[in-house]
């Protein structure tokens, strides 16, 4: 047995692509790379995969993770090439690494994610930054979320950890947020960008990084 | 703003957006400038159907195989992307180039089912294309239809430039080399289009029906059909391929999940079992076979192309293949450390099939399903389906004694000569089959039941019966229902009204053309989804154009009728297909083709030495 931690990238051209899909293409690409997968018992045996956070649909990131396990061990870099050439467009590998098979399901070990949101304003830089603060500087932020068992009202503020300009070109803000994503809470960025009162001029949302507990 | 933008800001508003976003594994993005014939191929439904599709995939491995030619696919956009596309002004898109399908110099619809043809409308004007033949003058893109609607493709007539009758592996490929020939020097001429059908229609097996003027009897039946002038044949054969072409071996593979989401291998192509109600087991003669070596090559590298975890082994009747056993029982084998799943569609009732389920089945033995059809063994006689009760009670002993919990059922309600005796007789069997359930599941013994409505279809020798009153048939569903309740039993019927359309569009003429574009015009879309499906428009606009539905669907006809698809060949002789028609008055079966020939005309037409051709499996 080993367990491996893929990062990678998904990028514009499989943005649509929901988190459900998004786990058989990588079963199918991994089939098509011929590693040996391991498989979970019982009637509806699936390749042991494990994805640290499931990205919302039409979200593009530069860090997604995911683990998985092989029967039969295998260089990583090895690993690599082979599944390189079997990833459709738009996902990307960016480094693939062994991990300890005692640690704690991946899931379990993410903390936080960072975002960079590009937006469409005519806001100047201090008016903008003002919005910012503005949101920072509220105590509380409640928030109704529609689940299809009922809506829950929850409070955002406490799930926005960090909340700033990046960069501006042109008419596009490019706004950074790191929001808490573990059991007690996940911030959305789009939540964000509508207390903001910028939901509809969101232009882009990029998952940059996903903050895991030190192993 | 550029397509791409007004996509973006569209998608995020659509439900399952990768419908529309393409990019997928193994699709085939060939450079525009380098090739002289680009195709569309369109797919009449939702992605997740039209992706599901086995005949499409084909025609775009072959097409794309060719070099100077690229293929593309499009399929119906959902309701709501509709919505967001007319309100935006988006045009209809290829998945692979994204472009307007008006740049394409041919857009093939595949013609699975009825009930999409207000999509064809619907995708066509989506792409800014004239509805009407007559009104896509030079420079617009051939629109052109195959598959087993064009059978009876005669309420499409107005829309289409021509149909591909048949298999079209050979004949779409003669076509698209025509067309390429054509198109330097026809295009320059003012009427290169007459001119190119007219030689589309000497390939044979194309159907151009500008070509045919029908007339009618002050009754409203058709007197004749004659092609406009001697050169234009006055039938058309339908087109087969001698021997199974290699399938497709790098089929494009689905982001989402589609219906039929595996891989698919066509181990056998056309029935011998005359059963009198399958229209594809008429259209689809003569029986042939793929050799067992082929199909083992073929799943090896389809699956390494793919990473598909499911295989499915296609034919209209999975068990008859002469090879079935040896060759799933290789397949588990070889593919056993992958967990590769198999699936055989179309499973004959008998104890074999289930040895042969069980032994593929990895998953969870959750149900088998059979076809009885018709409760009676009379009436089983009269569509000369071979399936005895004791074969069926036999096979469900076996299935539920070797671990399976669920049993389905499919039967038919509105069969010729059918009585409320036949009717109670599938009753009498579903709760045979419970019992047999029960004895050896306990409470989880299940039994689903499907039962349709039968729609005598084109070229079977039911083609000249009437649907049913829906009056009978909904006294005999009340009296299924009254019989058969339970929590251990699940019925379902087919729509009432769907079969209504159905039955009429199947079996329907030129005229009706005018009550798919009025459907059309009122809001028709997606016919087939019950949630789209308002059969009030349809009223409608059969009653606009002075048309009787009950013309087309409750009447019966003559011998001596002119039927509208009779320049229609498939091979068969209508005298064999009324024989047939004859002999299940009486109650009497035939034999399959393999035990020996009934001479139904396809032997002679297609100068088969043999028929069923033989197969070389080593």
């Amino acid at each position: 047995m080993q367990r491996l931690r893929i990062v990678f990238a998904k990028g514009a051209e499989v943005k649509y692509i929901s988190h459900l899909d998004l786990v058989r293409v990588w079963e199918r690409a991994l089939r098509r790379a011929n590693v040996s997968l391991a498989y979970s018992q019982g009637f509806n045996p699936r390749p042991k995969l494990f994805f640290a956070s499931a990205l919302p649909v039409g979200f593009t990131s530069r860090a997604e993770m995911v683990d998985i396990i092989l029967q039969c061990r295998m260089e990583p870099r090895n690993f690599a090439a082979r599944l390189k050439r079997q990833l459709p467009p738009g996902l990307q590998l960016a480094s693939v690494a062994e991990v300890s098979t005692t640690l704690p399901s991946l899931p379990a070990q993410v903390v936080a994610a960072e975002y960079e949101v590009c937006v469409e304003s005519q806001d100047a830089p201090d008016e903008m930054q003002a919005r910012l603060n503005n949101l920072l500087a509220a105590e509380s932020i409640p928030r109704r979320r529609e689940r299809p068992n009922g809506a829950r009202v929850y409070d955002l503020r406490p799930l926005i950890k960090e909340l700033k300009v990046i960069r501006r070109q042109g008419s596009m803000y490019f706004i950074g947020m790191r929001l808490q994503a573990n059991e007690q809470g996940t911030g959305r960025p789009d939540e964000v960008m509508s207390v903001l009162g910028m939901a509809e001029a969101v232009r882009g949302i990029e998952r940059v990084q996903l903050l895991c507990l030190p192993s | 703003m550029s397509t791409e933008t007004v996509l973006d800001s569209i998608l995020p508003t659509v439900t399952k957006p990768a419908r529309y976003t393409g990019q997928e594994w193994n699709s085939v993005h060939k450079d525009w400038s380098r090739v002289r014939v680009k195709v569309a191929l369109a797919y009449p439904d939702v992605y997740e159907v039209g992706m599901s599709n086995l005949g499409l995939a084909i025609l775009y491995d072959l097409l794309n195989q060719e070099q100077d030619v690229l293929a593309e696919r499009v399929y119906a956009p959902w309701l709501d992307m509709e919505r967001a596309m007319r309100r935006t002004g988006m045009t209809l898109l290829s998945l692979e180039s994204r472009r307007p399908l008006c740049q394409f110099d041919i857009l093939g619809f595949s013609l699975q089912y009825e009930l999409n043809y207000s999509n064809v409308l619907n995708m066509l004007d989506l792409a800014g294309i004239p509805l009407l033949a007559s009104q896509r003058a030079e420079g617009w893109p051939l629109v052109i239809g195959g598959g087993t609607c064009t059978y009876n493709a005669e309420p499409l007539a107005d829309f289409f430039d021509l149909f591909v009758i048949g298999e079209g592996e050979e004949v779409l490929l003669e076509l698209v080399h025509l067309f390429a020939e054509c198109k330097d020097s026809l295009k320059s001429g003012v009427n290169w289009k007459e001119e190119f059908l007219y030689r589309t229609a000497a390939l044979g097996g194309v159907y151009v029906p500008s070509l045919y003027r029908v007339h009618y009897n002050a009754d409203g039946t058709v007197s004749a059909i004659e092609p406009v002038n001697a050169g234009v044949p006055k039938s058309i054969r339908k087109r087969i391929v001698p021997v199974l072409p290699p399938p497709p071996l790098k089929p494009v593979v689905p982001f989402i999940n589609v219906v039929h989401d595996r891989g698919m291998i066509e181990i056998r192509r056309g029935c011998s079992r005359g059963c009198r109600f399958c229209q594809a087991g008429m259209i689809y003669r003569p029986l042939r076979e793929r050799p067992m070596d082929e199909v083992l090559e073929a799943v090896d590298q389809l699956l390494a192309n793919t990473g598909y975890e499911e295989i499915a082994l296609l034919s209209l009747s999975s068990t008859d293949y002469t090879c079935i056993e040896p060759l799933v029982r290789e397949l588990s084998k070889r593919y056993a450390e992958q967990r590769l799943s198999i699936s055989l569609p179309s499973l004959r009732t008998d104890a074999f099939s289930v040895e042969l389920a069980g032994f593929i089945q990895r998953t969870r033995k959750t149900g088998l399903t059979f076809a009885p059809e018709a409760g009676s063994e009379r009436l089983r006689q009269v569509i000369n389906k071979g399936v005895t009760a004791d074969d069926l009670l036999r096979t469900a002993e076996a299935a539920y004694a070797s671990g399976w919990l669920r049993i389905k059922l499919y039967f038919m309600l509105g069969l010729p000569t059918e009585t409320m005796e036949d009717v109670l007789a599938i009753a009498d069997l579903v709760k045979a089959v419970r019992n047999i359930g029960h004895r050896w599941r306990g409470n989880r013994g299940q039994v689903s039941v499907s039962v349709a409505t039968f729609i005598p279809k084109p070229h079977t020798p039911f083609q000249w019966l009437p649907l049913e009153d829906p009056a009978q048939i909904a006294a005999r569903q009340d009296a299924l229902r009254r019989e058969l309740h339970g929590r251990d039993l699940h019925l379902s019927w087919s729509s009432k009204a769907t079969t209504w359309l159905e039955a009429i569009l199947s079996r329907g003429d030129r005229r009706l053309g005018q009550v798919i574009l009025c459907a059309w015009q009122l809001g028709a879309r997606f016919d087939a989804w019950a949630e789209a499906f308002q059969p009030q428009l349809w009223q409608q606009a059969l009653a606009e154009a002075g048309l009787d539905p009950s013309f087309y669907a409750s009447r019966q006809r003559s011998f001596a009728e002119v039927l509208p698809w009779k320049h229609m060949d498939t091979g068969i002789s209508s005298v064999f297909l009324w024989e047939e028609y004859q002999r299940s008055l009486h109650g009497e079966s035939s034999i399959d083709c393999r035990e020996g020939c009934l001479d139904c005309g396809v032997r002679t037409a297609f100068e088969l030495v043999r028929c069923p051709l033989p197969t070389d499996n080593r």
